[in-house]
């Protein structure tokens, strides 16, 4: 029932203004601050060596984080939701711990398995694999922050396709694993497209966890995020406001897909 | 039901061994990746016993972050499920234009990093600030930056109750004399209780664990602004992992008690659905 | 291809869904597995398509035994109640389904399916989508897509529950004409009687995860086993420990001996029917119906006096006493 009358602009004043004041403005105000001496000092500080290297080292862990999170969500989807087991609660809790942990945390929490003196680093070492300060213990800092989404997403859907059309193609000969992939799958396909969305913004966005695990070795196991916060602690206003800005845009991407396969989805 | 039973129940021969390799696969990457990790925080917070966990969990320090921590996200929690409420109800009941990109744009906190709204929130209310208020290195400031990420948990909790919301209800208690406010008070608000109570409890374990955004906006001066994580950051910077794993342990209870609330929540709202 | 079910069981835990059924399908039949919710008839219909498997029992196709034969071996053809469509393809695409999965020819797919098509009288509408169709229509593309790979037993579960009224009707009868022209071993699983007693030569009526009776509807109807069956498949009114079909309550003007006095309490006029509710001088109630002349003729009207008797009972050992 929609708001009549005059009832109607109090509200509205309200709400629109608590958004500016929290979202809006400061996001113009970044906006701004980047291009306060003009595109140039900005596209100049966007194209450092190091700069360039955060870019490119974000993508590249997310590149691996969110396939990984998406194929383990998937599975977990269907084990959540078609079979019935002992420890099933227990799995749906542990999926939503990362919701509430604090990065910081998890970041301590992989040193204390991965890192040098681990329970696990310590035999990882002596194989000559690094985890902690090296590209796998970033890459497993931001699977551990984005694991649920895809999840989160893909589950009640696939609860609600049900399994009436993958036992139909069984009965027509289809193998288990092809009539998933044939029927199951198109039919949960913007699930699982939301859900990839939301564990790239979460594995782009990642800072806490990653800057304990990387080492923030400049140039080599910095992400962009961290490279935002370098610049920012060396004054470096004008870089630090790019790189965000880079960020920004990639989050307004982010947004525009979720926006989109909403409407695919009919929400 | 017994699990093979159960398993039996997906007849056909490959389904059987097929779902405890899901399984398996299933629990194997949890293990590695969160069960794991959080197992060795906790045993390593009580590896000099209960005195050592205890001493370091409430150095002063440590207690001065903590207390900070959960007086900030019980505040951030309420404002927002003040705040949520009016977006929520605005955004449902309301039309004006540019609405659609009003409600895409609350997601912005989720996709953006909070590094960057840090520094977009010191941008605008810091030291340098082109509206005059500067709220860097202030406990407000915090406020303000647990307030960004938290926005949408409550937003998008209520959204969808008040969306499938029936008019029924709230047309007959018009009917029956109730003016715009009670009929809110006794019809809207026990609807969306639960969904108020479950995004709040998410907006709340949220603020507890905030990193990024407040670790530019407050200036972590310690028993001022430092909060509980960037506490735990220092310590594990300092090489104290002994004091940072206890004080995580807080953290992390602090985190099961909210998950495990939530848990009940969802419990009550499905045997109230019927 | 005759289907033979033995001793099947199946219990999802406490709920014991089929009790040791045993049930015998002969070759190019149209069965129905008729029961009330609850009465295993699904479950029996899926432990013969392998979609369930028995916790104890066989299943026999065409004399092999298939009981721990995945559905994808079995050689049947299953048409869900909600049709089972495959949502993002199209019409063509879900007929050809299961021959694809045969890896057919492409040529041969595209004829067999057109021929389909035609036999389902949905011409034209190969390039549609399921979400374009009616609910009949889709139901008959699920059929369609089930024939296809030319089973050797066709099941259908609650085929027409989730369509309206008329409709139904029109493929129940559709059905059966398509069986007459087919000659596949047919099984439907469903709830109404008139459904079962209209298409089917066989029905197996069940109850509680067990086989009641199984028989024409004409055996069922005259010879019911017992007093579930007898209600379930038509009205009974009951007398003591005696049932009777309303319609085999005489009801006469004058007593000639063998008679009982009722009043007529209530008078129901159903159109070609009329029900009269009548209650004798001891008190007990019983229903009879009678035929529009034969309630003309009576001058029937409520509070009258009558004299009624039954023409037809039965009596079951196992019935108790109301």
């Amino acid at each position: 029932m929609p708001t009549r009358g005059r009832g109607r602009w109090p509200l509205r004043v309200l709400a629109l203004g608590y958004l500016a004041l929290i979202l809006l403005v400061p996001v113009g105000a970044v906006l701004w601050r980047a291009f306060g001496d003009g595109v140039a000092p900005v596209w100049q500080a966007v194209t450092t060596p190091d700069a360039l290297h955060a870019f490119w080292l974000s993508l590249l862990i997310a590149a691996i984080a969110v396939p990984l999170n998406t194929l383990f969500g998937v599975v977990c989807a269907v084990v959540l939701v078609r079979h019935r087991f002992w420890g099933r609660r227990l799995l749906d809790a542990v999926i939503d711990l990362p919701f509430a942990i604090s990065p910081v945390v998890i970041g301590l929490a992989l040193i204390l398995v991965y890192g040098q003196a681990g329970w696990l680093g310590s035999w990882l070492a002596q194989r000559g694999i690094q985890v902690i300060f090296s590209l796998p213990g970033m890459v497993l800092a931001t699977v551990f922050v984005s694991l649920p989404y895809v999840v989160r997403e893909v589950a009640p859907v696939l609860r609600e396709v049900g399994t009436d059309q993958e036992e139909a193609a069984w009965t027509l000969g289809a193998s288990p694993l092809r009539a998933f992939l044939q029927v199951t799958l198109p039919a949960i396909r913007w699930g699982v497209a939301y859900g990839v969305v939301l564990t790239t913004a979460r594995a782009l966005g990642e800072f806490g966890a990653v800057t304990i695990v990387s080492g923030r070795l400049a140039g080599q196991t910095e992400t962009l995020t961290l490279y935002v916060e370098n610049r920012f602690e060396a004054f470096d206003l004008t870089g630090a406001y790019a790189a965000s800005l880079t960020l920004a845009v990639l989050a307004l991407l982010v947004l525009l897909a979720m926006t989109r396969i909403q409407r695919k989805e009919g929400r | 039901m017994a699990a093979s039973a159960v398993a039996r129940r997906r007849s056909g021969l490959g389904i059987r061994g097929g779902a405890a390799l899901l399984r398996g696969t299933v629990t194997l990457y949890l293990s590695l990746i969160v069960i794991l990790p959080l197992t060795a925080v906790v045993w390593r917070s009580s590896r000099g016993g209960w005195d050592a966990f205890w001493t370091a969990a409430t150095q002063p320090q440590a207690l001065a972050a903590l207390r900070l921590t959960m007086a900030m996200a019980v505040v951030v929690a309420a404002g927002n499920v003040v705040m949520g409420t009016v977006v929520a109800w605005v955004l449902v009941r309301d039309e004006f234009p540019g609405k659609r990109v009003v409600n895409a744009l609350i997601d912005l906190p989720f996709a953006l990093p909070t590094i960057v709204a840090g520094i977009t929130l010191l941008a605008l209310y810091g030291s340098s600030s082109p509206v005059g208020l500067n709220l860097g290195y202030t406990r407000p400031g915090v406020v303000l930056a647990l307030a960004f990420v938290t926005l949408p948990f409550v937003v998008r909790s209520v959204q969808p109750v008040l969306m499938t919301m029936e008019p029924d209800q709230e047309e007959a208690a018009r009917c029956l004399g109730a003016g715009p406010l009670t009929s809110f008070r006794r019809i809207v608000l026990p609807t969306i209780a639960p969904a108020l109570l479950a995004g709040a409890a998410l907006a709340f374990a949220r603020a507890v664990g905030e990193f990024g955004s407040v670790v530019i906006l407050s200036g972590n001066i310690p028993y001022r602004t430092e909060v509980a994580s960037v506490h735990v950051f220092s310590l594990v910077e300092n090489d104290d992992v002994a004091s940072a794993a206890a004080v995580s342990v807080v953290l992390l209870a602090t985190s099961v008690l909210v998950l495990a609330g939530l848990n009940l929540i969802q419990r009550r709202r499905t045997r109230h659905a019927d | 291809m005759s289907i033979l079910v033995r001793n099947a069981t199946r219990r999802f835990g406490d709920f014991t869904a089929l009790d040791d059924v045993s049930v015998e399908i002969p070759s190019g039949s149209l069965t129905a597995l008729l029961g009330p919710s609850g009465s295993g008839k699904s479950t029996l219909l899926r432990v013969i398509a392998g979609l369930e498997r028995p916790d104890a029992g066989t299943v026999e196709i065409d004399g092999r035994d298939a009981t721990s034969l995945p559905p994808q071996r079995r050689g049947v053809g299953f048409v869900f109640q909600h049709y089972a469509a495959f949502k993002h393809m199209t019409v063509r695409e879900n007929v050809a389904f299961g021959l694809k999965v045969a890896r057919r020819p492409r040529a041969e797919i595209r004829a067999r399916v057109d021929e389909l098509l035609e036999l389902v009288q949905l011409p034209g509408l190969a390039d549609r989508y399921p979400a374009q169709l009616s609910g009949g229509q889709r139901q008959r593309m699920a059929l369609a897509r089930s024939l296809a790979v030319q089973p050797s037993v066709l099941l259908l579960d609650e085929p027409f529950g989730a369509l309206d009224a008329r409709v139904r009707q029109e493929l129940r009868a559709w059905l059966r004409h398509l069986h007459d022209e087919v000659h596949v071993t047919t099984v439907f699983v469903t709830h109404d009687q008139e459904e079962a007693m209209e298409v089917a030569d066989q029905i197996v009526v069940m109850n509680h995860g067990r086989v009641e009776q199984v028989g024409g509807p004409r055996d069922l109807y005259e010879h019911p086993a017992n007093a579930f069956v007898m209600g379930f498949v038509g009205q009974v009114t009951r007398l003591g420990e005696f049932f009777i079909r309303p319609h085999d309550v005489e009801v006469r003007r004058e007593p000639n001996g063998t008679t009982s006095e009722a009043m007529v309490e209530r008078l129901v006029h159903l159109g070609f029917e009329v029900r009269a509710d009548l209650v004798l001088h001891d008190g007990q109630r019983l229903q009879a119906q009678l035929s529009r002349e034969e309630a003309e003729e009576l001058e029937l009207v409520q509070g009258q006096i009558v004299f009624v008797r039954p023409s037809r009972t039965r009596q079951f050992a196992d019935a108790q006493a109301s």
